[in-house]
């Protein structure tokens, strides 16, 4: 269902074509990280600190290096001095310095002839630790006495007197909460916690990577960004940027958590300190789990008042975010998105960001979103179950729209919450009768979307066929979508275009597949490309027509000659000049270089039911809805994909996923057996409603859909266990064993 | 260590590789045999995204040891159709936009063509459950269950 929005229809846009690259991917063809090989390749393995927090006294590979077919060993004195700021950090986070700072970081790698002998070699370094005493908990580690994860970390943001750990602090509102709680009938204040969760991409990193003693590299990579990469490793290593070329491979999963480094630094070093013979470099699962990702983990206190009809009066929350040990949990998103969903006239939040001897947090599919959406959207359900009120008509009443100043600042533009909620209300699923132990949960989310570093090319081939070529790597299927805006600029048919995504060297920089961006920025650019190509196309026809190339319009992939003085020409297909392109005036092509900032954010509203096995505490999701905002759906089935996907990866947040750690400091869940994703047999299917309030910054109308999708899940499958249970969870995940210890502790209370 | 002579097939042609004991099938058919289109995801059987068949039981290659395999007929995606004819299952995967960034997907269409042999009209619990050993998680399995049941429904039709 798509809601009509009564803007000029399309031809191509809003089709369901095979995507471009689908016999790639069905037939084992598509090339990912680990898949290529070059000759005279060396293999890669990596040392990891069993501590999860120690000195490094000393590192002795002389054993390692003696094992035949060991090329190379490679420490942190392999890489650049004096980096600063985030360089410093990814460096750090890459290869232990002075201290290994959580169980899994990096402390040496080597390279060797073949896999087995590079993991044998790894074995005989011997590595003299002196551990120290750990912190893997973010209230812990905030409190007087936790140990110091690494002295003068804090940016100027944080106040004095706050433990060294806490790193940044933000704090934002407007309004007088005082006021706004007085005008309340009730005020409800409640503490929630949400777990780390791991992006859980099923391609763990890999890359194959050369460098000479010359300073020249290449790498290939699987990443969401390797322009990022290139800049990362250029930095990490002491080259000039310029000099490294990364090509990215088709990217099994990324979630954000490809959007930086952890190997590809590791395998140049050892690149060139084996004499510039290429490294393979692949993580295993373990790796992945201990030492990349995962999101921040989230201790907050939220206080909200509401007047007995469901108008929320104020709203205050503290949102303690873990970012492991370094900087960079996304206290800023958690605390600007917190009540973006609502007009609210009094509001305040304090952020802290918190380091712990945990793996470096990597951005998550609308990263800080959804731990603020818990906390937000589970207090509104009980406030609502407090006054009797309809979820959905509480959120009806508050919703933001245009016009309305956003909690975060800035006036809203055209934006779809309330069309959300209202499609959600009228939906069949709103109104399916539950059973005993059935609760149905909703929740509302938010996520800004972003622009960003857009490059993109488009030209034109001899037989008017269009090559485009764009910067953001083609996680989802948006080689589908850009062949189909392409089509749509031209009124060419989608097959006669093919899209690639360039390597480092072809474009201009661009920032990775995220922040929902792709489609909107790459999309935009390339729109504005064919554009740029379509005003050359139409000079050529003009000057073989001999008229005023005003007089040429472009319908369909035709030249026509248009206007009164224009004169009787045969239209010129695309193919005819394209094919005269040579003799007259050269090659045609079109570019974009720029940092679009006109994207629209998206409102999402999903709703939920559960039945809760009152005997194991177990959860069983019945049905799903996922109903949100896209703008414009340019290829509608990979849109519901990223519905469909947000809301399990969301699911399986609030269900099962989280960071273990034992009072070792270690993690205790390293693989998918204990680290448990949602399987086909835990999910229904799930429902998705597309709805369109166009974004006006976009040439189609195109909102950015890849995270909201995460946003609402957590506090709507809360919710609906409440309704389950009559037991209010503040704590995630809700595994069997907490819902029944919850569902027991209320029948003993 | 010294390495084994293994003498298989794969998709029906005759190979030979020498292995390692350590290495596994998925290792095998990877670096010694060139077949991609198996992949990693966890190296230890929770993840199905190497999917093979062995004799025509379906496995993870990953906790198969490559000298396990002498004599063995091993299946992979790259036999379950080439270029222009297709597995109903290749075709329906890219028809119903079952795939995100395709990584499992080679290890599911192995893991439901071998479903669909044992039991051509799976209903949709008995193909989730069936599934649960092959983790995506890009689609939220939605799109993968419709296309695996539009493609038993057309080869049922078809046969």
């Amino acid at each position: 269902m798509a809601l009509d929005s009564g803007k000029p229809k399309f031809k191509y846009i809003g089709t369901r074509p095979n995507r471009p690259d689908g016999l790639d991917k069905v037939t084992g063809r598509a090339r990912y990280g680990a898949d290529i090989s070059a000759p005279g390749m060396l293999h890669g393995a990596i040392l990891r600190s069993p501590h999860a927090h120690a000195k490094i006294l000393k590192i002795d590979a002389s054993k390692a290096l003696a094992l035949k077919g060991v090329k190379a060993v490679v420490t942190r004195a392999d890489f650049a001095d004096g980096l600063s700021g985030e360089d410093w950090n990814i460096q750090e986070n890459c290869m232990a310095g002075e201290k290994a700072l959580y169980d899994g970081h990096a402390v040496a790698a080597v390279a060797a002839t073949s896999a087995l002998i590079a993991r044998d070699a790894i074995k005989l370094i011997d590595v003299d630790y002196e551990p120290l005493p750990h912190v893997t908990d973010v209230d812990a580690a905030m409190a007087e006495g936790a140990p110091v994860i690494r002295d003068g970390a804090a940016d100027y943001s944080v106040p004095e007197g706050l433990h060294p750990n806490v790193v940044r602090y933000f704090e934002s509102g407007r309004g007088d909460l005082d006021e706004g709680f007085a005008k309340a009938d009730l005020v409800l204040k409640r503490h929630y916690t949400t777990e780390a969760a791991h992006q859980g991409y099923i391609e763990p990193h890999a890359c194959l990577a050369q460098l000479g003693a010359d300073g020249k590299g290449e790498l290939w990579c699987c990443t969401q960004g390797h322009w990022y990469v290139r800049q990362m490793c250029a930095a990490a290593l002491g080259l000039e940027v310029s000099q490294l070329k990364v090509t990215p491979s088709e990217i099994g999963g990324g979630f954000g958590g490809k959007t930086t480094v952890f190997i590809d630094p590791v395998a140049l070093a050892l690149s060139r300190k084996a004499g510039g013979k290429p490294v393979k470099l692949v993580m295993s699962r373990s790796e992945v789990l201990r030492a990349t990702g995962p999101t921040a983990s989230a201790s907050m206190d939220i206080k909200m008042g509401m007047t007995k009809d469901g108008k929320i009066t104020a709203a205050s929350g503290t949102y303690r975010m873990q970012g492991g040990a370094f900087p960079g949990a996304p206290v800023d998103e958690t605390t600007v998105l917190a009540f973006a969903n609502y007009n609210i006239e009094h509001v305040h939040h304090v952020g802290y960001d918190v380091m712990s001897n945990r793996p470096k947090q990597a951005a998550y599919r609308a990263p800080g979103a959804p731990m603020a959406a818990f906390g937000t959207e589970s207090i509104i359900d009980e406030m609502a179950t407090q006054l009797g009120l309809d979820p959905l008509e509480i959120r009806l009443k508050n919703a933001v729209k245009e016009g309305v100043r956003a909690t975060y600042g800035p006036k809203f533009p055209a934006v779809g919450l309330i069309e959300t909620l209202e499609a959600a209300q009228s939906h069949d699923n709103y109104a399916v009768p539950l059973g005993p132990n059935q609760g149905r949960g909703v929740a509302s989310g938010f996520w800004l979307n972003w622009g960003g570093d857009t490059s993109a090319s488009v030209a034109i081939s001899e037989d008017g066929t269009v090559a485009v070529t764009v910067g953001t790597p083609d996680i989802g299927g948006s080689r589908a979508s850009m062949a189909l805006m392409a089509a749509e600029a031209f009124g060419i048919p989608y097959e006669n275009v093919r899209v690639h995504i360039g390597d480092t060297a072809s474009l201009g920089i661009n920032e990775p597949t995220h922040g929902s961006r792709a489609t909107y920025a790459s999309g935009l650019a390339v729109i504005q490309s064919a554009k740029e190509c379509i005003q050359k196309l139409s000079k050529r026809a003009a000057e073989a027509w001999g008229i005023d190339p005003d007089a040429v319009i472009w319908e369909d992939g035709f030249a026509r000659p248009s206007g009164p003085n224009a004169g009787e020409f045969e239209p010129m297909s695309i193919a005819e000049i394209a094919g005269n392109m040579s003799s007259s005036g050269g090659p045609i092509s079109g570019h974009f270089e720029a940092s679009p900032e006109t994207y629209g954010g998206s409102f999402g509203t999903h709703v939920v039911d559960v039945e809760v096995d009152p005997e194991t505490g177990r959860t069983t999701v019945l049905r799903y809805l996922v109903v949100q905002d896209a703008g414009k759906a340019i290829h509608p089935s990979y849109v519901e994909g990223q519905f469909q996907g947000g809301a399990a990866q969301g699911i399986g947040w609030a269900l099962n996923e989280e960071y273990i750690y034992g009072e070792d400091g270690r993690l205790q869940n390293p693989i998918f057996l204990d680290y448990r994703v949602p399987v086909a047999s835990d999910l229904p299917m799930i429902d998705t409603v597309i709805v369109e309030v166009p974004n006006p910054g976009h040439p189609y109308g195109v909102r950015g859909v890849g995270e909201t999708g995460i946003t609402p899940p957590l506090p709507a499958i809360a919710n609906a266990i409440a309704a389950a249970t009559g037991v209010r969870f503040t704590k995630l995940p809700l595994t069997p064993p907490r819902v029944l210890a919850g569902i027991k502790a209320a029948k003993n209370a | 260590m010294s390495k084994h002579h293994v003498s298989a097939t794969v998709n029906g042609d005759p190979v030979e590789y020498l292995c390692d004991p350590r290495e596994t099938l998925l290792d095998c058919l990877r670096d010694h045999l060139g077949v991609m289109g198996v992949k990693e995801g966890c190296g230890t059987g929770d993840c199905g995204a190497c999917s093979v068949t062995v004799d025509g039981r379906l496995v993870c290659s990953c906790l198969v040891l490559g000298v396990e395999a002498e004599g063995a007929e091993i299946g992979t995606v790259e036999g379950m159709g080439t270029e222009g004819n297709l597995h109903v299952l290749q075709e329906k995967f890219i028809e119903h936009a079952a795939l995100q960034c395709g990584i499992c997907t080679p290890g599911i269409l192995v893991a439901a063509e071998a479903l669909l042999k044992k039991n051509p009209d799976p209903s949709e619990t008995e193909l989730r459950y069936w599934l649960a050993g092959n983790l995506c998680r890009c689609t939220g399995y939605d799109k993968i269950i419709r296309a695996v049941m539009d493609a038993a429904a057309d080869m049922r039709e078809a046969s």
